[in-house]
């Protein structure tokens, strides 16, 4: 991700229509449109005059990582940047399973695609409430990781991969209540596994 | 504005854990209240109950939607009886009560199916109780009192407690309590209740998305703000003062 000076709302990387009917353009409108949106807007208010102002997202979000008293700072900046890399994360007509060096990668780490899905599946399903699943590389392997709120693996040292938003707002006006197929789904049809490869470095 | 973190919860619960079930017992608990014959469900296999809606599913609109009902009630309150009845099933705390679960499954990663499927399905029986069709605004009587001599009035409530409402991130819940005697208004994370503590609940708000998307999206703060204004149920937190 890219240093900033202020937080921006980036272009989203393919028409909003693009990723129907896994993620209708409905649903992005008010995901990108009003909670990315706000993250950006609300962030820059709140860094506005502080001594982060003009350090890069990745920075911000580790200074303020657990901090009570930055709280705000923390959740909004980590929501823009979650929700970046969220987009990267999907291409319309991606999903399955990855060949190349993420696939023997994924092979080597978890045994296998199958049981790739499997995890993250289960880190999907089980984070209660609002957050986040990933795929992140540490040590030189492949982990299945998940967050809560704007919780993400920087602050954890991990190289992010990929990311999945199961905040209710991010399916929930497709799928309501079935998490699952949303999951199941995105794991089918959505991933970008040219993003995860690139982001191994 | 207070908080009640999980580690002031866990707090509280320590520090309370001399005078708590004497601070509790006039808690309302699914144990207590007798099986609904209209329940949509089978006998239940379990402590947890899903009560009737105290209301047509029809009532609460257009606050409320009847769409959202058929999956707030049918599908997420449902999977929480259904989730913190199998979590259940053969543990020693099935026969406990709902404070008493929730107490001794706070803060253990081992637990969390029980304490946040039981808490869950204790806060949504709460919340549908915590709402009526036509009601809102400001109460008479003794809780019109109380939140003047506790809170400054009705204004003073009605903003301090959308400022809980609307700023609690993520997922979670907005009360109105009773702790020892004076009104407070605290907000939790995820299946987080004040059950554990001397707070006694008098009304809840579910910030959850599921609980407004379909009807607001993003607009928690329109959603927050209808249901002050026309779905609280005043005489439900009048009988909870007890
Ligand atoms: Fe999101
Ligand atoms: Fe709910």
């Amino acid at each position: 991700m890219s240093t900033v000076t202020t937080l921006s709302l980036p272009t989203l990387p393919y028409a909003d229509t693009a990723l129907a009917p896994v993620i209708s353009a409905n649903t992005l409108s008010f995901h990108y449109g009003k909670h990315h949106k706000a993250y950006v807007d609300n962030g820059n208010k709140l860094l506005a005059g502080t001594d982060l102002e003009g350090r890069s997202m990745e920075e911000i979000v580790k200074a303020t990582y657990g901090k009570a008293d930055k709280a705000g700072i923390f959740n909004n900046v980590a929501q823009v940047w979650n929700h970046d890399f969220y987009w990267l994360s999907m291409r319309p007509g991606g999903g399955g399973a990855p060949t190349g060096r993420i696939g023997e990668l994924i092979n080597s780490s978890f045994g296998g695609y199958d049981a790739f899905k499997t995890e993250l599946t289960q880190a999907a399903m089980t984070q209660f409430g609002s957050g986040w699943a990933w795929l992140v590389s540490e040590g030189g392997k492949l982990k299945v990781t998940k967050t809560p709120n704007a919780e993400n693996p920087l602050p954890h040292g991990q190289t992010p991969l990929l990311t999945i938003d199961v905040w209710e707002h991010a399916y929930y006006l497709d799928f309501q209540n079935r998490r699952a197929d949303y999951v199941a789904a995105w794991l089918e049809k959505l991933v970008n596994w040219e993003f995860a490869e690139k982001n191994l470095g | 504005m207070s908080h009640l973190s999980r580690r002031d919860v866990l707090a509280a619960s320590l520090a309370g854990a001399a005078v708590g079930a004497l601070a509790v017992r006039s808690l309302p608990s699914f144990a207590a209240e007798p099986a609904a014959p209209t329940a949509p469900t089978a006998p239940p296999a379990g402590p947890l109950v899903l009560a009737p809606l105290p209301y047509a599913d029809t009532a609460l609109a257009p606050v409320i939607s009847q769409n959202t009902l058929s999956f707030h009630y049918g599908k997420h309150h449902k999977a929480y009886v259904d989730n913190g009845n199998k979590a259940l099933a053969g543990s020693s705390l099935a026969q406990k009560s709902i404070p008493e679960i929730l107490r001794a499954t706070a803060g253990k990663p081992d637990q969390t199916a029980i304490y946040n499927n039981v808490g869950q399905a204790w806060n949504h029986d709460f919340y549908w109780k915590s709402m009526k069709a036509a009601g809102g605004g400001a109460p008479t009587g003794r809780m019109g009192d109380r939140l003047k001599a506790d809170l400054g009035g009705y204004d003073a409530f009605r903003a301090v407690f959308t400022k809980a409402a609307t700023g609690r991130f993520g997922s979670g819940w907005a009360w109105l309590v009773d702790t020892n005697g004076k009104l407070e208004i605290v907000d939790t994370p995820n299946a987080d209740n004040p059950l554990t503590t001397d707070k006694k609940p008098l009304l809840v708000l579910d910030v959850w998305e599921h609980a407004y998307y379909l009807d607001y999206q993003n607009r928690r703060a329109d959603y927050v703000g209808a249901w002050l204004d026309k779905l609280v149920n005043w005489e439900f937190a009048e009988a909870n003062l007890g």
